[in-house]
């Protein structure tokens, strides 16, 4: 092997790419996040800070991220591109570069609700479903948490009996983002059998939802509350394949992962904003980019951003490789979402008071990010499962 | 409709270009783009070929090098490539590289040949109308929209004071201007196709070309000396008391703009 000497000036440094990262990336790697970069720079970017005041997510921006293929876009088959786990990663660090919302919306649509179709429906359900979820014409929500119940899912209320042929579901879920721009709503709910998770119509009589209005993070996103009285579905509503909390939380694994690399976007756009208006914001006659204070924030984005990008890189692989175990997931979604906080709240202060206005990405990050460090997975949920996997101790009730 | 589309690697353009201080030529790293303004030849054609059900046949001549700007014209929907690499074509002009296109595109028997007006990283401009003659077509030029109608085609050609319309039976060549159509972006399953889509890859000599007709043997031009452009002067601040637009609008009657 040869070695190499480090010759300084023989190499460009890339501000926005330090550890050229780039470069682990193959072509089709390289092509799709070039994509959907383009994709947001051209369709999130521009009315990103109106949609976050108004508190509107744009619908019809479904469509078009189903016919570039972004919905269930690391599944195979029944319309779905059948990208590597990697592809989809890049894709959700794009994504965020936008918008929290905009990732999350996708992340339901792929992770929560079209993997488990795929992974537990029967073949009738992905027929049904899959193809049009792919395309954005049905947008799937995923009913797991409810008011009482969020790091301890098991201790739902939600329960389904059976009836007849039928299933009667009676229960409530919270913070259930996409609730009411869904066609379909993946709800999971205690049996006799244990927890199964079922498709449910939005139009099934008994089904409604309610918007979680007054939020400050995550405004360009629909986060609402399902109501389920008396819901009878027929027997061919409960996914067949899977019984027990192995159902759901095998599609936190998926959502958490693409959260793992969506934190860095958000992280990354915080840091070259600040970097941005370090270099053209004059104070006692220079740069402020000049002060060693400044630079010092710089510098602790800039190491945070690149070591959250090495650490979602390398999940990424062993992913796609077949060597991952959920408790890496953890890692990645526990240290790169609380380092995208910091980030974000560091670059908050470079921007002085233009920090705190929708003209700069930096604070409708920082309060995205804060729903971010909770859903999927809180922060200490992470933490015990990582000390659960180190110690052999379970220490969560 | 068999369409070829005539498309360009070239280095980022966001990263500084760098000349060879000997040759001259532009440094080409293995890493390209696809030229951005090819991206409305592209979906033009593509848009053409799904009314027929036509192909779409993407023809280049450039270092092939890892190929990520065909594979990204690829990627958005055409059927196949033909990129033509040889170390005899370096320091080609405009007159060698219509000579090598139209001797690929010769074989595709296209009904129609689309290219951008000019490329991002020559700026010459003169390829698509010597490619025209050398295929023997009609060369519709800067065409701002273009229709089928009676068999052949019916583009509105951009002109300095509006536009020209203009019909042609095919064959034809269209060079097409920025923004006449709106390029689609790849989708992810045209990126996970592109690369098992075919790629040829002829030399010179495949396309009956000899080097003399091609590099700096066939530009008949050679480049003696590059300087870097003047720098533009300072030009005129006029502080508005209530009586700028007046001063501008003097300025603008010496420029002879208005």
């Amino acid at each position: 092997m040869t070695k190499h000497s480090v010759r300084p000036g023989s190499v460009t440094v890339d501000p926005r790419d330090f550890l050229a990262v780039d470069a682990l990336l193959d072509d089709e790697e390289r092509l799709i996040r070039d994509t959907v970069r383009q994709f947001v720079g051209d369709r999130i970017l521009p009315g990103i800070a109106d949609w976050f005041e108004e508190g509107i997510f744009p619908i019809e921006l479904a469509k078009e991220m189903g016919s570039l293929g972004l919905l269930g876009m690391h599944l195979d088959g029944y319309g779905c591109a059948g990208t590597s786990n990697v592809a989809y990663g890049l894709a959700c660090t794009e994504l965020e570069a936008g918008d929290s919302g905009t990732r999350s919306f996708v992340s339901v649509q792929g992770s929560l609700c079209m993997f488990p179709i795929r992974a537990f429906g029967s073949e009738e359900q992905k027929q049904e479903w899959l193809p049009q979820m792919a395309a954005g014409e049905a947008i799937g929500c995923f009913g797991l948490t409810e008011a009482d119940a969020g790091s301890d899912p098991s201790s739902m209320r939600t329960t389904a009996r059976r009836d007849g042929g039928d299933w009667v579901i009676n229960g409530s879920k919270m913070w259930i983002t996409n609730g009411s721009v869904s066609q379909l709503a993946i709800v999971w709910a205690k049996t006799d059998e244990g927890v199964r998770g079922f498709i449910v119509p939005r139009d099934t009589k008994g089904f409604t939802v309610n918007d979680i209005h007054q939020k400050l993070s995550l405004r360009a996103s629909v986060t609402s509350e399902l109501v389920l009285d008396d819901v009878r579905l027929p027997a061919d509503a409960v996914l067949p394949e899977v019984v027990g909390m192995r159902g759901p939380l095998s599609c936190l694994n998926e959502a958490r992962f693409g959260i793992m690399y969506g934190a860095i976007g958000a992280a990354r756009a915080c840091y070259e904003a600040a970097l941005d208006y370090a270099g053209e914001r004059m104070m006692f006659d220079k740069p402020i980019a000049s002060f060693q204070l400044i630079q010092r924030q710089l510098v602790e984005m800039l190491v945070k951003v690149n070591r959250g990008m090495l650490v979602a890189m390398h999940v990424g692989r062993m992913k796609d490789a077949g060597t991952l175990d959920p408790s890496h997931i953890s890692f990645g979604k526990l240290d790169n979402v609380r380092m995208a906080l910091e980030v974000a709240r560091e670059a908050r202060s470079v921007l002085g008071a233009n920090g705190i206005t929708l003209e700069y990405p930096v604070i409708r990050h920082m309060n995205n990010l804060e729903s971010v460090l909770t859903y999927e997975g809180t922060n200490e949920i992470h933490t015990l499962i990582l000390g659960n996997k180190i110690t052999g101790i379970p220490a969560f009730g | 409709m068999k369409i070829a589309v005539c498309v360009k690697q070239i280095p980022d353009p966001a990263t500084p270009y760098e000349l060879d201080p000997e040759t001259h030529f532009v440094v080409r790293p293995n890493d390209q783009v696809l030229d951005d303004t090819d991206r409305y030849g592209i979906e033009l054609a593509l848009q053409l070929a799904e009314a027929t059900e036509g192909s779409v046949t993407l023809v280049s001549m450039s270092p092939a090098g890892g190929l990520q700007g065909i594979r990204q014209a690829l990627a958005m929907g055409a059927d196949k490539a033909i990129i033509i690499d040889d170390e005899s074509l370096r320091g080609s002009g405009a007159l060698g590289t219509a000579k090598v296109l139209s001797a690929a595109i010769k074989g595709e028997e296209a009904d129609l040949v689309i290219a951008g007006t000019e490329s991002t990283d020559g700026y010459v401009g003169l390829v698509p109308q010597m490619l025209a003659e050398l295929l023997g077509l009609p060369a519709l030029t800067f065409a701002k929209k273009v229709e089928q109608a009676d068999g052949g085609l019916r583009v509105e050609r951009q002109t300095a004071l509006g536009y020209d319309v203009v019909e042609s039976p095919l064959p034809a060549l269209v060079t097409v201007t920025s923004g006449a159509v709106e390029p689609r972006y790849p989708t992810f399953k045209g990126i996970m196709q592109a690369k098992s889509k075919p790629i040829e890859q002829p030399s010179v000599a495949d396309l009956g070309l000899t080097a003399e007709d091609v590099g700096v043997a066939g530009s008949g031009q050679h480049i003696t000396a590059v300087e870097p452009a003047p720098e533009r002067g300072g030009g005129v601040k006029i502080v508005d008391e209530g009586e700028a637009h007046l001063e501008i609008v003097k300025i603008l009657e010496q420029a002879k703009v208005i």
